[in-house]
């Protein structure tokens, strides 16, 4: 860690409090809503060097900060009443430019409020800034950004810049770093859970529908689901509660009521069941990943949950199923980015020639490889090879946990196959990166729920998450387990060390 | 599967994406190595398994068929490169 940045993280009081801790400070006038937003206002410029922000609307924070203070001293105060969040760049916020960290989407200014961004709005957060991601949340390691890449506030012994994990990268540096009391991220293989576990933090992909996608800038449409970047399992539980609810305007979100998410972390799992799916223990895996999952498994049992071994037989065909539906469907939603109603436009002399020309220069490598595969696995005469092919196995796959959750109330696997990695080491060979999404992207799959919970450093001392699984619209069991599976842990964030 | 030079000029005029002469054969490898890897599905056997479309609600919600929105021409049209008189501009496709 360079000096600049330990100073910023250690330097406010204010700014290590939890969320709900800061929620139950304003609300007893201990601190006003401004002077917390001051604060994190300058922790955000002092953490510049991460990255993590892309924007930084500190105007539109005070402004609201100072509404809030008000709306508190009048007894009005939302669930997250002045509280300064961090929104991940894929949501649109009407007048503060979007880009899903594309050259395509360039100076892109919404007319319009993401349902996700204006449920937080309404429950009164205070809005810090738009953070970088993976170009159109294609990505793992936060490297495919048209904006750069993020820097991991975590710093290994060896001392090499680390990648945050991807695609919500930006939004799990700015929590880990306290240059934010939460964040929203989006979830499509793991982009929420995955950079959760690489910075020491918890992040959770609610159940498929859970929240609105209405105004989200769309990657794979059937995978696609937005959730909380949190410190702490309860402020998760706080985040997507305000985040969550149907909405008319995605036909795909529930009907589904909102349980009171806080209410559920009991820290009571007696009885419980708890399955370890063995297909999850893969040849060849990190020793220290394995025995922290062990180590994991023994503190739910050891609250009273029981262990269960199951079995999930299509694991192995997740990551290729994966790899032919979200690109399919990226390929058809980044079909509307062709210079003509938004974003970039690159002249040409023929129609054709200004599309082609628009999406050569708008689109970065990694998403121009994805459109290509999806267009060829949706082309005529390979649809059913691939294509179609690709949602049978999903469907078992699916079917696999719903066997399984006739016996068992939750999962427990870790987040990611590995820690996370030094920038200059990232794989070149694009499967290698895929494969950090290899225990995350059966839940997106199956739409199910799940959470990283961090649960324990390695031998480098970086943070390593584990992962609870539930069924849909379980989001309650899992956060209970998750807060007891916290509990245990004693994992000691970065803010605290 | 694998794919030949002819296709990959295909889907990249499909995608409307630029894959010229110098970087055709590049663009070939990479994708048949992920092509490769998601070859494994042949080992599924999917005999009588439904294509599963996705996760949601198994029917569509209704509204009434009333409008609900619109009437911003201007907000419709605020990032778009090139606009005149109420429309987006192209070049020209008609001659």
């Amino acid at each position: 860690m360079t000096q600049a940045l330990a100073k910023a993280i250690s330097q406010s009081e204010l700014t290590k409090l939890t969320l709900s801790q800061a929620r139950d400070g304003l609300q007893k006038g201990e601190f006003t809503s401004v002077e917390l937003t001051k604060d994190y206002i300058q922790a955000m410029e002092q953490t510049r060097e991460l990255n993590g922000y892309i924007l930084e609307t500190p105007e539109v924070a005070l402004g609201q900060a100072a509404i809030s203070d008000k709306r508190i001293q009048e007894g009005k105060a939302g669930t997250l009443e002045g509280l300064p969040i961090a929104m991940k760049d894929l949501f649109c916020t009407r007048d503060i430019r979007t880009t899903a960290c594309s050259n395509i989407l360039d100076n892109f200014v919404p007319q319009y409020e993401s349902t996700v961004s204006q449920n937080l709005a309404n429950a009164g957060s205070v809005l810090l800034g738009k953070t970088n991601m993976d170009e159109f949340a294609m990505g793992s390691a936060n490297i495919t950004s048209a904006f750069g890449n993020v820097v991991n506030p975590w710093i290994g012994a060896d001392g090499k810049p680390l990648t945050p994990g991807g695609s919500s990268g930006g939004s799990s540096a700015v929590v880990a770093a306290g240059s934010a009391l939460a964040a929203t991220g989006t979830d499509t293989g793991g982009s929420i859970r995955q950079p959760a576990a690489f910075t020491g933090v918890v992040g959770m992909k609610p159940t498929y529908g859970r929240c609105s996608r209405w105004g989200t800038v769309a990657f794979a449409s059937s995978l696609d689901q937005a959730g909380p970047i949190a410190r702490t399992v309860r402020d998760a539980a706080i985040m997507l509660e305000a985040m969550a609810g149907h909405d008319p305007k995605d036909s795909t979100s529930a009907m589904h009521e909102v349980p009171n998410f806080e209410a559920a972390l009991t820290g009571d799992i007696r009885g419980l069941k708890v399955g370890i799916p063995k297909e999850y223990r893969m040849e060849g895996m990190d020793p220290e990943i394995e025995s922290l999952w062990q180590q994991g498994a023994n503190w739910l049992r050891e609250a009273g949950a029981e262990i269960v071994d199951v079995t999930l037989p299509h694991t192995k065909y997740s990551l290729p199923a994966y790899y032919v539906l979200a690109p399919a469907e990226c390929s058809s939603n980044l079909a509307r980015y062709d210079g003509v109603r938004y974003g970039l436009r690159v002249p040409g002399n023929t129609l054709d020639e200004m599309y082609q020309n628009t999406r050569d220069q708008g689109f970065g490598d990694e998403v121009k490889r994805r459109i290509l595969i999806g267009t060829y696995v949706l082309s005529a005469g390979y649809y059913d090879a691939y294509y179609l092919k690709a949602q049978r196995v999903r469907n078992l796959i699916a079917q696999d946990f719903k066997k399984v959750f006739e016996s068992v109330d939750v999962l427990l696997t870790p987040t990611a196959p590995n820690a996370a990695f030094p920038l200059d080491e990232k794989p070149t060979d694009p499967l290698v990166m895929y494969l950090n999404d290899i225990f995350t992207v059966p839940a997106n799959l199956a739409g199910l729920p799940g959470i990283s919970v961090p649960a324990g450093l390695n031998q480098k001392g970086l943070p390593l998450g584990l992962q609870l699984v539930g069924l849909a619209f379980g989001e309650n069991v899992v956060f209970r387990a998750a807060g007891v599976l916290e509990a245990a842990a004693q994992f000691q964030p970065l803010l605290a060390r | 599967m694998s794919l030949d030079l002819e296709t990959v000029k295909r889907i990249a005029f499909l995608s409307r994406l630029k894959v010229d002469d110098t970087r055709a054969e590049a663009v070939r490898d990479d994708l048949n190595n992920i092509l490769g890897f998601i070859d494994q599905l042949n080992e599924v056997d999917t005999e009588g398994v439904a294509p599963m479309v996705g996760v949601g609600a198994q029917e569509m919600p209704m509204r009434e068929d009333v409008v609900s929105d619109g009437g911003y021409v201007d907000r419709v049209l605020a990032n778009s490169p090139e606009t005149a008189a109420n429309m987006f501009v192209v070049p020209k496709v008609v001659e």
